[in-house]
């Protein structure tokens, strides 16, 4: 099972133990990531699961579909690395995966 | 066990409403007490993924285990709530023990409607949609080759006919109504998805009203409509909306008016009673409404917390919802009630938006593959703002183009 590390936004790390095939964002969730919202459960309909992903790993992860694209443009403070953390399965190779949180989601 | 908050119903609204408790420093104990087994569950996959996924039930939990005792949340499975003693702020339980309150959250949700069993409803493969029980149960029906038969063609019909066809069952969908989607949404909404459902092969059949189930050892094995029509069936859905479980409020007298009555702190008819999601009927502009969705059971879960911790709250939603079907993806931002007419934005054939106005004043958009027009469109209503529909309704102007009026203040 990949660890994935999660800064929350007051800085706190927290490592989750997540399993392949689920999202980053149920992960996250089931393990109290604080700072991640994820209202409507990972339906990439509401733009709370926001998070920027560490330099490193941007290229190592499939990326955003349209829908995905366009709901970022709508998520708090869009940067570099965005992306909608329910959109995101876990696989094999993302041990060690680093995700920043946003300070707000909405 | 004395004083603290319980929590009745262990769905989005219960669940949501005690970690909120906790995020927002909340000391005293919580019980959660839910009528299901097993961990709380998040219900919006039941009639999607979950059906046709061989993921087991602990992907749809809303939180793991241990996030239940690290928050100190007793969470109480398998429990029925017998009543509600306001003189001595205790609820009992089924099984005769009592449980103190300090503030008592009702998340009793709402029941599928069913057939009644003179039409067939008690056959042993007709479904409701509810329960995580329900899904897996109905799961097993779900193989290539069977026939399905849907009864109501609303957003829970129209999703289980989606999946039902990506696992090659033949699906009929009956709507008792002159089209699909009368309750919910505009004709041109209904319009995209029927042609979407019958590309897909669905059988959809409107104005055909069911006479009943013609049952056999227990199974239904057809439905005969109103016209005499037989439609063979090898298992039935029926998704004809539901009912808000007001049941032990009202015998604990508490204001039940199509749920149970709440101010917009989340307050029933009596200040140490909250409820939160389907079950309760809240302030909504010059409305009383209820609302059965996600956002609806977090939002509410949030004000209640907010109230019970002593904090400022005041309801004040902009509603949304979902519905995946096939790989489309409907968005609905606002409640349309009493809309006068639509703009439709049809960017491709796939891509449309039917935005709903009373007069001048923008109410809500189901955008269908449109996840800007729908993002758009929940900014808009929270900041009161109406686009001109003429502008909408040309997708030549983009929607950062669309001229604005200001909404005049809604009367409460």
């Amino acid at each position: 099972m990949p660890i994935i590390i999660f800064i929350e936004p007051d800085g706190n790390q927290k490592e989750v133990r997540a399993e392949v095939g689920q999202s980053v964002m149920e992960a996250a969730v089931q393990n109290g990531v604080k700072g991640i919202d994820a209202d409507c459960g990972g339906s990439c309909s509401c733009a709370t699961c926001h998070g920027y992903i560490d330099e490193d790993w941007r290229d190592r992860i499939d990326p955003a579909d349209s829908v995905e694209l366009d709901m970022l443009d709508f998520a708090y403070m869009r940067a570099e690395g965005s992306r909608l953390t329910c959109q995101i399965k876990v696989g094999d190779g993302m041990d060690g995966l680093l995700i920043r949180l946003p300070e707000a989601q909405a | 066990m004395n004083g603290g908050t319980v929590i009745v119903g262990s769905g989005q609204a219960g669940v949501s409403t005690a970690f909120k408790l906790r995020a927002l420093g909340y000391q005293g104990s919580i019980a959660l007490v839910g009528a299901e087994p097993g961990l709380p569950y998040h219900r919006p996959p039941l009639s999607k993924t979950y059906l046709v996924s061989a993921a087991g039930a602990e992907r749809l939990h809303i939180k793991h285990r241990g996030m239940y005792d690290s928050e100190r949340i007793e969470l109480m499975p398998d429990c029925c709530v017998a009543a509600i003693h306001r003189d001595g702020k205790t609820i009992e339980l089924a099984d005769g023990r009592t449980i103190g309150y300090d503030h008592l959250v009702l998340a009793t949700g709402s029941r599928a409607r069913n057939l009644p069993p003179e039409q067939g409803g008690d056959a042993a493969n007709v479904y409701t949609f509810r329960t995580l029980a329900d899904a897996t149960r109905l799961r097993g029906e779900m193989a290539a080759g069977r026939r399905l038969l849907i009864v109501g063609g609303g957003y829970i019909g129209l999703e289980t006919a989606a999946v039902a066809r990506s696992l090659g069952m033949e699906v009929t969908l009956i709507e008792r109504d002159s089209r699909i989607l009368g309750r919910v949404a505009a004709a041109e909404t209904a319009a995209h998805f029927r042609a979407l459902h019958r590309q897909n092969g669905v059988r959809i059949l409107e104005g055909a009203g069911l006479d009943r189930l013609e049952l056999h050892s227990r199974r239904a094995e057809a439905a005969r409509l109103a016209d005499g029509t037989a439609i063979d069936a090898d298992a039935v859905v029926v998704g004809i909306g539901v009912v808000p479980e007001t049941g032990l409020a009202e015998r604990a007298g508490l204001l039940v008016r199509n749920g149970i009555v709440v101010d917009g702190a989340g307050r029933t008819s009596d200040p140490s009673i909250y409820a939160a999601g389907d079950c309760a009927c809240f302030p909504y502009e010059a409305r009383r409404i209820r609302l059965e969705s996600v956002q609806n059971a977090v939002d509410m879960a949030e004000i209640v917390a907010r109230s019970i911790v002593g904090m400022a709250a005041e309801y004040r939603p902009v509603p949304w919802f979902w519905s995946d079907q096939y790989s489309t993806k409907l968005q609905i931002a606002g409640l349309n009630l009493g809309y006068t007419h639509v703009a439709v934005r049809r960017v491709s054939d796939s891509v449309v938006s039917i935005w709903y106005y009373d007069q001048q004043r923008f109410l809500a958009v189901d955008a269908v593959n449109d996840a800007k027009s729908f993002m758009t469109a929940k900014r808009w209503l929270s900041g009161g703002h109406s686009p001109a529909a003429e502008e909408i309704a040309n997708p030549s102007v983009a929607l950062d183009a669309v001229s604005l009026c200001e909404n005049a203040a809604p009367i409460h």
